[in-house]
């Protein structure tokens, strides 16, 4: 077992140091860089906050629409070539409820702040 | 320095030009690259800008239009009335500045972020979509007969390259998978109208200033096929940012763009535009995952393009808003 801090701690306390000390000191080009490797460490804290209950729910979700065993990647191979094959589409029970679940929990880590993810949210 | 050479070249074809000041690179990659400077001149300094590949990167990649094809077209544009910059000089190799073109530089603005939002541009947004449905009708107007040699794109070529650079990444996408197969479903078939096409109508090769479109730049993949792409990438959500109500470059409708599009007499097919549309948005994805593929692999081993490959799956939702949407 690894000792505490966790890299959830670890990664949040650079990112905030990156954020309040050193962005008003930086500026030009590297600012838009620093701006960018801030937002890259949020995004890991949020997958490690989120990725392992969605990864979970995915996989429950894919074992029974595709009544098959395997990692989340087999899972998720086996159901593109389904689509591919058109052996399953929209109009399977189940399938736009998976892929917009699944959607929504990788803009919940990529990008938040996504007008169409904020849209939806909102709907449900 | 690169302004010696400039000096040099500008002499050539400028006649009176005294030398040239305040060269600076604005952007582009190793292959490509765009440089401001200006001409001095004693009766009055002009703003150019060159367009070049350097010296040792002479061939384009695969679905360039090739430097010397973009010149060509954007003089045509230019000739035509369009707002486009003027081509001054097109470079020879005496000139010793690789290959490419030195052209009038025009005023204005090209991030959308300022585009949408800032003051100065509030009067312009609301006639945007309607001049651009205008100034798409004028590039596919174009004479076929004066246009350089283009590759020619259908539906089904576009279909089947991007599915191509899709499956090289060996990653699963159930949801670009749904907008592949969604795509041959639909696939519309050969356009009964084949024009030149931009290949990247959208911000960021849009000049834009308080009076609305001043220039249509970069013309890397102007192709021969279908018009009605053009209008249909222009529509795709990624170039909306953050205004999505608003379809066309986050300030206009497709009505007003529609409507510009047939007050210059052109003939609009909206199933035509929604496909693109699709296509647009799912072509945006794979370039998302194909910068990732760079970063890994490429020299280019930059945050940015890391970050552009978590990107992506905003293309998705989109996709899943065109092609199944909840709740309404």
């Amino acid at each position: 077992m690894q000792d505490e801090p966790t890299p959830t701690e670890l990664i949040k306390a650079v990112a905030d140091f990156l954020r309040n000390e050193i962005t008003p000191a930086i500026t030009g080009h590297n600012a838009f860089k620093l701006r960018v490797g801030i937002n890259a460490l949020d995004l890991v804290t949020r997958q490690l906050a989120l990725s392992e209950a969605g990864d979970a729910a995915e996989a429950a979700r894919l074992k029974q629409l595709l009544g098959m065993e395997g990692s989340l990647i087999e899972l998720n191979r086996a159901l593109a070539d389904k689509i591919t094959k058109g052996e399953l589409d929209l109009q399977t029970p189940g399938l736009t409820e998976h892929l917009w679940q699944t959607t929504m929990d990788k803009l919940a880590v990529d990008q938040p702040n996504y007008a169409s993810y904020k849209r939806e949210l909102g709907r449900k | 320095m690169i302004e010696p050479q400039l000096a040099r070249c500008v002499a050539s074809f400028h006649p009176g030009a005294t030398g040239v000041a305040g060269a600076a690179r604005l952007s582009g990659g190793a292959s490509q690259e765009t440089w401001t400077f200006d001409i001095l001149h004693p009766g009055g300094t002009i703003g150019a800008i060159l367009r070049r590949a350097p010296p040792g990167y002479g061939a384009s990649p695969g679905r360039a239009a090739g430097l010397d094809a973009e010149a060509t077209l954007m003089q045509l544009a230019h000739d035509a009335g369009l707002p486009s910059p003027r081509v001054m000089h097109v470079l020879k190799p005496a000139d010793e500045l690789g290959t490419g073109f030195i052209m009038t530089r025009v005023d204005g603005e090209t991030i959308a972020r300022k585009i949408l939002r800032d003051e100065q541009f509030a009067r312009a947004r609301p006639i945007l979509a309607r001049q651009l449905g205008k100034i798409a009708a004028g590039i596919h107007g174009l004479p076929a007969s004066k246009l350089p040699k283009l590759r020619q794109m259908t539906a089904t070529k576009e279909i089947g390259d991007l599915e191509r650079e899709f499956r090289s990444f060996n990653w699963p996408r159930p949801v670009f998978e749904l907008a592949l197969r969604w795509l041959r479903d639909h696939d519309p078939g050969p356009s009964n109208e084949v024009t030149l096409v931009h290949g990247d109508f959208r911000h960021g090769n849009l000049i834009i200033g308080p009076d609305g479109v001043r220039a249509v730049l970069d013309w890397e993949l102007a192709h021969l096929g279908d018009p009605m792409e053009d209008l249909g990438w222009i529509c795709v959500n990624s170039w909306r940012f953050g205004e999505i109500d608003k379809p066309v470059g986050g300030f206009g409708s497709r009505e007003e763009l529609f409507a510009g599009y047939e007050e210059a007499g052109r003939r609009l097919d909206p199933d035509r535009v929604k496909f693109w549309e699709v296509m647009g948005t799912l072509r945006w994805g794979v370039m998302c995952c194909g910068m990732m593929q760079r970063f890994r692999t490429g020299p280019d081993h930059s945050m940015e393009r890391a970050m552009i490959g978590r990107r992506s799956s905003e293309t998705e939702i989109d996709l899943l808003r065109i092609l199944s949407p909840r709740g309404r």
